[in-house]
């Protein structure tokens, strides 16, 4: 494993997948496969942050929902995000996540994604790192 | 997909025969070429969706069928309440209403060309398109209410557009049994600033002329003829819709576990339409139906403006708009009885046969317009419905070339400035705030639309009116 943070295919969308030596980091690294889809993250300045507070039936629909509560406060905001610190207890998530208001001159932007799905979605361990993996619709 | 295993009723329909949970056949309207281009995935889903409580006739798949949610990307089935029928969000999905407008301009392309790029960079400075773009709309809490309620009449009432627009406009520009209060708080909220936006993706504004007419007789009643240039707008309810979709993803779950409807994959989450949950979210369905109509509807305003700037005497006048997913309530003859049936169509064009009460006066005896998009390198098409696609496919046709190569291949094929740099040699123009947007859309990444379309047309579910080519294009 050698990316933290990677897309993989699927028909007409695409996947994301996010890697890590905790399930907290997986998640925040998921969360960063998902915005590498809309701005190239290395343009983007952790120079505003917003809360967010997630909670989910199970910890795969967690991943989802909190994947779509990210969507959502950064298009309210219009902003792109690349930082995530996650705290995951139970099945109840609050994070700190960074980034900017968009601009199409500094960021290299890519498409907007509509939502993320069940579609392939896993959390999972293998060989010592947690992954958590879905598709979204673009 | 393995052709072996389908039974072939005809070179245009193949038919999967109902074995085990299926309730009812599924059915593939292609040729035998585009089926086995077909992922299995999508047989597994129309399998899936016949499987589903109160479904009626067949599981239908359209030429261009892709792996879906839930649903395959072009398919069609219908729910019979009263059978114990269902409303599925996987059936819609994220993009509600999401759809195709065009208009007629009353230009032909020699008077275009001397101003197309000025009037595509005029086009592109006023409507909104790509990531995190804004509107120049403002709306609080109480007015987008009003906008989910009122579609693009709710538009038309604030001056965008014409008066005559709204009967060119499927159910008349907006649908009467949209639920405002069914919609979250959060979706509204991201709806705020997007009204008149484009987005990005697959959406498009594109200026094009009529290449090739293949029926003269329908193209005189839909008012084009050769070399007319014509714009058609392609988006959808924009966040909203999105919000609506993930929002009733986890609420609809919960529904299927209450009602013990067997859920085969896990975005095929439904209710039974007459219950609580089921009618909520076929509320929520009509308000980003009608948030889809008043965005095309903005959208077209500020391309009208646009173009009266550039070109004065040009007159922009409302072909058709035609939405490719929604969930509506039809009345369909099955087997010599009329019902009233829940029809979704994920991916899938409604294309009602001549006299369909539901088409304008103007082209009633011809059929309703479809408006199949393409790739912003090779064309689009119009085609008109038919009586046998009423029939047999509850009146619904493809809605596009479908793609052919993911978008994470599409990128790392093409480079965004190279792509655009190929096209401008062909003589179309792109503007965009993304290269690698355009690279994800690359004309290359796309079936053959030609195919797809004459396999509806030859399958019988639309008939080819026109051929369209883009002459400049806008990306989101």
């Amino acid at each position: 494993m050698k990316l933290w943070y990677e897309t993989f295919e699927h028909g007409a969308d695409v996947g994301i997948r996010g890697k890590g030596r905790t399930l907290e980091e997986a998640f925040a690294n998921g969360a960063k496969a998902l915005f590498a889809l809309m701005a190239d993250l290395s343009t983007i300045e952790p120079q505003k942050e917003i809360q967010v507070e997630c909670t989910a039936p199970d910890i795969e629909t967690l991943f989802m929902v909190w994947l779509n509560q990210l969507i959502a406060l950064a298009d309210i905001e219009k902003m792109v995000l690349c930082e995530f610190s996650v705290t995951i207890k139970d099945k109840n998530l609050t994070a700190t996540a960074r980034g900017e208001s968009i601009s199409p001159r500094k960021h290299d932007l890519g498409v907007e994604v509509k939502g993320a799905t069940f579609t392939m979605l896993r959390v999972f361990q293998e060989a010592g790192w947690f992954v958590a993996q879905c598709v979204v619709d673009v | 997909m393995e052709i072996k295993s389908l039974k072939k009723i005809n070179d245009f329909l193949w038919e999967l025969p109902p074995v085990g949970e299926m309730r009812v056949p599924g059915l593939i309207f292609a040729s035998q070429n585009l089926v086995e281009e077909m992922d299995e995935k999508v047989r597994e889903q129309i399998t899936n969706v016949a499987c589903l409580p109160g479904i009626v006739h067949a599981s239908i798949a359209m030429p261009d069928a892709h792996w879906g949610y839930g649903f395959p990307i072009g398919g069609v089935a219908a729910f019979d309440p009263e059978e114990g029928g269902i409303i599925s969000a996987g059936g819609v999905g994220f993009d509600i209403s999401c759809g195709v407008r065009t208009l007629t301009t009353g230009l032909i392309k020699d008077e275009i060309m001397p101003s197309l790029e000025r009037l595509i960079d005029k086009i592109f400075q006023v409507v909104p398109a790509g990531v995190g773009s804004e509107g120049k709309i403002r709306l609080t809490p109480a007015q987008i209410d009003d906008v989910l309620a009122g579609g693009a009449k709710w538009a038309l009432d604030r001056g965008y557009g014409l008066p005559e627009d709204l009967e060119y406009i499927e159910e008349g520009g907006y649908v009467t049994w949209a639920d405002p209060a069914q919609v979250s708080d959060l979706a509204k909220k991201r709806q705020f600033r997007e009204v008149g936006t484009l987005g990005s993706g697959n959406h498009y504004l594109e200026i094009q002329h009529v290449f090739e007419i293949y029926d003269a007789e329908a193209a005189e009643a839909l008012g084009i003829k050769k070399d007319d240039i014509v714009i058609a707008i392609h988006c959808g309810s924009r966040a909203l819709g999105h919000q609506i979709g993930t929002d009733y993803l986890v609420a609809l779950a919960q529904a299927s576990k209450k009602y013990n409807i067997p859920i085969r994959e896990r975005e095929l989450v439904c209710a039974p339409i007459n219950s609580p949950e089921g009618k909520r979210y076929f509320g929520a369905v009509g308000a980003g139906i009608n948030c889809a109509l008043a965005n095309r509807q903005v959208i077209s305003h500020l391309t009208r403006e646009a173009v009266a700037e550039i070109i004065p005497q040009a007159k922009l006048e409302m072909l058709f708009d035609v939405s490719h997913n929604t969930c509506k309530v039809e009345e369909h003859v099955i087997a010599g009885k009329k019902r009233r049936l829940y029809v979704h169509r994920k991916g899938s064009t409604r294309a009602f046969g001549p006299g369909s009460p539901e088409i304008p006066a103007r082209f009633r005896s011809i059929g309703q317009p479809v408006f199949i998009g393409g790739t912003m390198g090779t064309c689009s098409f119009i085609l008109v419905g038919t009586e046998f696609g009423t029939e047999q496919a509850f009146g619904s046709a493809c809605h596009g070339a479908g793609r052919s190569m993911s978008r994470k291949r599409a990128t790392k094929t093409w480079r965004g400035d190279t792509v655009i740099k190929d096209l401008s040699a062909k003589g179309i123009i792109i503007r965009t705030r993304s290269y690698r947007g355009v690279a994800e859309e690359a004309p290359g990444a796309y079936k053959d639309v030609v195919e797809v379309v004459n396999a509806a047309h030859q399958a019988g579910l639309a008939k080819k009116v026109a051929m369209v080519k883009p002459l400049a294009c806008i990306k989101g």
